[in-house]
């Protein structure tokens, strides 16, 4: 009995108990210091519906064994570009939804393919100049902000005429659109099915592409590139097709955020979002070199789970909002551990 | 490898190529500083103090990239250590060239216990150090924010209220630091014209210097280029190699605590939360920019990056605002150029790692192929 569970500890991984026994408990401790915990269930749902895209975008560079992405802001950018752009053309409602996605989609191929080239060169860093790119490419659109000439009133900044405002409301355009739609209202719990159908659609793609031919190339490159090879598969085109996803997703996986944050943020505001989706991935279950649909649904909701219960069940029990530090060790504690494992470095 | 004799030509072309981001930093710089309009004695002035400012924390990082474990973003964990001391001595009132001296000693401590963390678990991920170096430094980052903002005044004894949060536990938001403001710069200091030389602070930034150079005589140094050179040759050597990668980690945590501390004398508070969260990207950035890369750094580098970064990062956002009219372009431009060098020496770094493994290979080969003729 004792070795079974030494070895479920083992292959579940200690930190990953930890973390989901915390929020086990803050659960169970809600109801007991008198947390509204159907509203606590409804924050947890809604912010799931969020980030759960921006999580599945982790997925195909892990696979193709590009690492952990923490480029992701690339993508990112794409997504700000196409939603930008959509509100300036003057969509409003669904439709700006709709023509933001279609609008970033060019542009996350364009920059998917480059940094795909990018790392194609410099295999075995990835993880490092995958952060940087991210950084640099952050910090160069803080300019491209200001000077591109974008003209909408509610865009810009009043004084001046011109320069992206730092948050855009989306009141109007696509705001809490996918999470309106056909939402179920179960007594004061209230369930955004739109959103979870998008992301249940794209899972299921991903999970089907994985299955094809070269969804299964993909993972053969991850696992043992020289294998790959030696089996005739392109391996740094299917390494570029990766990253493009990757990219992609993470643009279309901005917009469903922003749709249920109600706000465009610029600038820096992309800076560090990679890091919450690479930890709730890692939370979930997977490794530096493998990862399912299944750890991405694990994962957001574990750490959407702390993110949202922590302040609320926290500063009823002991009077202080201690949640963004446990945020901070639990996610970053989650990465750090990915990266030391044993098993990991021999690749 | 290369014995072919080379021409003249070629060899400034190698010049060149080694020195790009430097060229690239003068080029940018000699544009700057006549469209930002600052007089030459403000600007000596100006990058004299962030030189002896940030240059004791700029070679903090020497160290790691000769033991081959790169950039050290890791040295966040120093800063912090740094931090802690200082709370603890402005909380004692001990102030002046006494207090920071204490600072420094009370540093040693926390330095090595987080230089050791950090080390032991760079050793457990070999050849990705830097971006675990770079979660570490996040992580710890969480952890200082419990002790400082949780744990200080409610569990760790904080007597001054002067520093405490009105709730009665956590640290301010800043802690005053004006009875130790410049004490070490000012002691000694020369004025000439306009021009401060803060003529202490750099005299131990290049006693630093020499014993850095010393350093590197020693056996341990000799040791950890050895390591960083090859890590399997160094163990059938009989080198210590985990421990030896360790102890470069723990000496750079050290010493970039003591910087923290040069910095924070020099600046007049301390920013609790925020001090140390910059400060690992702009040291990395400034020796880089000096022409160091993953592999190799040299004390000049640590020099010429500094002024040069500097000096960039003072005329930017005037040259921006004069250009563009808006003086936020300059100060994104410069970020972005802080970001745009790590970025760019990364590349380059595993680029020429990839084409040195490659010709190692083709070599391999060759030296195959001819002793197969042989037989």
């Amino acid at each position: 009995m004792k070795e079974k569970l030494s070895s479920f500890v083992a292959s579940f991984g200690l930190p990953r108990l930890i973390i989901s026994a915390f929020l086990l408990a803050l659960f169970i401790l809600a109801p007991i210091v008198g947390v509204d915990l159907p509203m606590q269930i409804t924050n947890v749902i809604n912010r799931f519906s969020w980030n759960a895209v921006l999580v599945l975008a982790m997925v195909p560079m892990v696979h193709s064994g590009c690492g952990l992405n923490f480029g992701l802001p690339l993508g990112i950018i794409s997504g700000l570009l196409g939603a930008t752009l959509s509100l300036e053309f003057g969509f409003t409602g669904p439709m700006s939804f709709v023509m933001a996605a279609l609008i970033s989609t060019p542009f996350a191929l364009i920059l998917g393919s480059g940094y795909g080239w990018l790392l194609n060169k410099i295999k075995g860093g990835e993880m490092m100049i995958a952060t940087y790119v991210g950084f640099s490419s952050v910090s160069f659109m803080c300019m491209m902000w200001l000077l591109l000439p974008y003209h909408k009133a509610d865009m810009v900044w009043g004084l001046a005429g011109k320069g992206l405002r730092t948050t855009i409301s989306l009141e109007g355009y696509y705001d809490k659109v996918l999470s309106r739609f056909l939402q179920i209202n179960i007594g004061k719990i209230s369930i955004p099915v739109g959103a979870l159908l998008l992301f249940a659609l794209l899972a299921t793609a991903m999970w089907a592409f994985l299955h094809t031919k070269t969804g299964t190339a993909m993972t053969a490159v991850g696992s043992n590139p020289v294998f790959a090879k030696a089996a005739g598969i392109h391996v740094d085109r299917i390494r570029m097709l990766s990253v493009v996803m990757s990219t992609w997703l993470a643009a279309i996986g901005i917009l469903v955020y922003e749709q249920g944050f109600g706000f465009i943020q610029l600038y820096m505001a992309p800076f560090y979002m990679a890091l919450p989706a690479v930890s709730a991935i890692l939370i979930g279950g997977a490794t530096v070199n493998k990862a399912t649909i299944m750890n991405v649904i694990l994962g957001t909701f574990l750490f959407q789970g702390i993110v949202t219960m922590t302040p609320t069940v926290m500063n009823s029990v002991i009077h202080t909002d201690m949640s963004e530090v446990v945020r901070v060790i639990a996610s970053q504690g989650m990465i750090l551990y990915a990266l030391t494992r044993k098993t990991e470095v021999t690749r | 490898m290369n014995l072919k004799p080379q021409g003249a030509g070629k060899s400034i072309l190698n010049i060149l190529r080694n020195n790009t981001v430097p060229i690239m930093f003068i080029i940018i710089c000699s544009i700057c500083i006549p469209i930002s309009g600052f007089s030459p004695a403000y600007l000596l002035n100006e990058i004299l103090t962030r030189l002896g400012r940030n240059a004791f924390l700029i070679l903090s990082l020497l160290i790691p990239i000769m033991a081959g474990m790169g950039l050290n973003f890791g040295m966040t964990l120093g800063a912090m250590a740094g931090e802690l001391a200082l709370i603890f001595v402005s909380d004692w009132q001990i102030w002046g060239i006494p207090g920071v001296i204490l600072a420094m000693i009370v540093s040693v401590p926390f330095s090595v216990v987080l230089g050791f963390i950090c080390g032991k678990l760079l050793n457990m991920a070999k050849g990705r150090e830097m971006i675990t170096s770079y979660i570490i430094s996040f992580f710890i980052n969480g952890v200082y924010q419990l002790i400082v903002l949780y744990l200080m005044g409610s569990l760790i004894p904080i007597k001054h209220s002067s520093i405490k949060l009105p709730r009665g536990y956590g640290i301010r938001n800043t802690v005053s630091l004006l009875n130790m403001r410049q004490c070490i710069d000012n002691l000694l200091a020369i004025r000439i014209g306009g021009v401060k030389i803060p003529a202490l602070t750099l005299l131990i930034i290049a006693l630093m210097c020499l014993l850095i150079v010393w350093f590197r005589r020693t056996k341990l140094g000799q040791d950890m280029r050895a390591v960083g050179q090859d890590m399997q040759v160094a163990r059938d050597a009989g080198i210590q190699v985990e421990r030896t990668r360790i102890i470069s980690i723990i000496i750079s945590t050290v010493l970039a605590g003591f910087g923290m501390i040069l910095y924070l004398q020099n600046i007049g508070n301390l920013s609790t939360y925020s001090a140390h969260s910059q400060v690992g990207m702009f040291c990395i950035a400034a020796l880089l920019v000096g022409g160091a890369s993953v592999d190799h750094a040299s004390i000049g580098n640590v020099f010429l990056g500094a002024v040069l970064f500097h000096l960039m990062f003072i005329v930017a956002p005037q040259a921006g605002a004069k250009i563009t009219g808006d003086s936020m372009i300059g100060e994104y431009f410069r970020v972005f150029v802080s970001y745009g060098v790590i970025t760019m020496a990364l590349i380059m770094y595993e680029m020429k790692k990839r084409r040195q493994k490659a010709s190692i290979g083709e070599q391999l080969a060759l030296a195959q192929r001819e002793g197969s003729r042989h037989e």
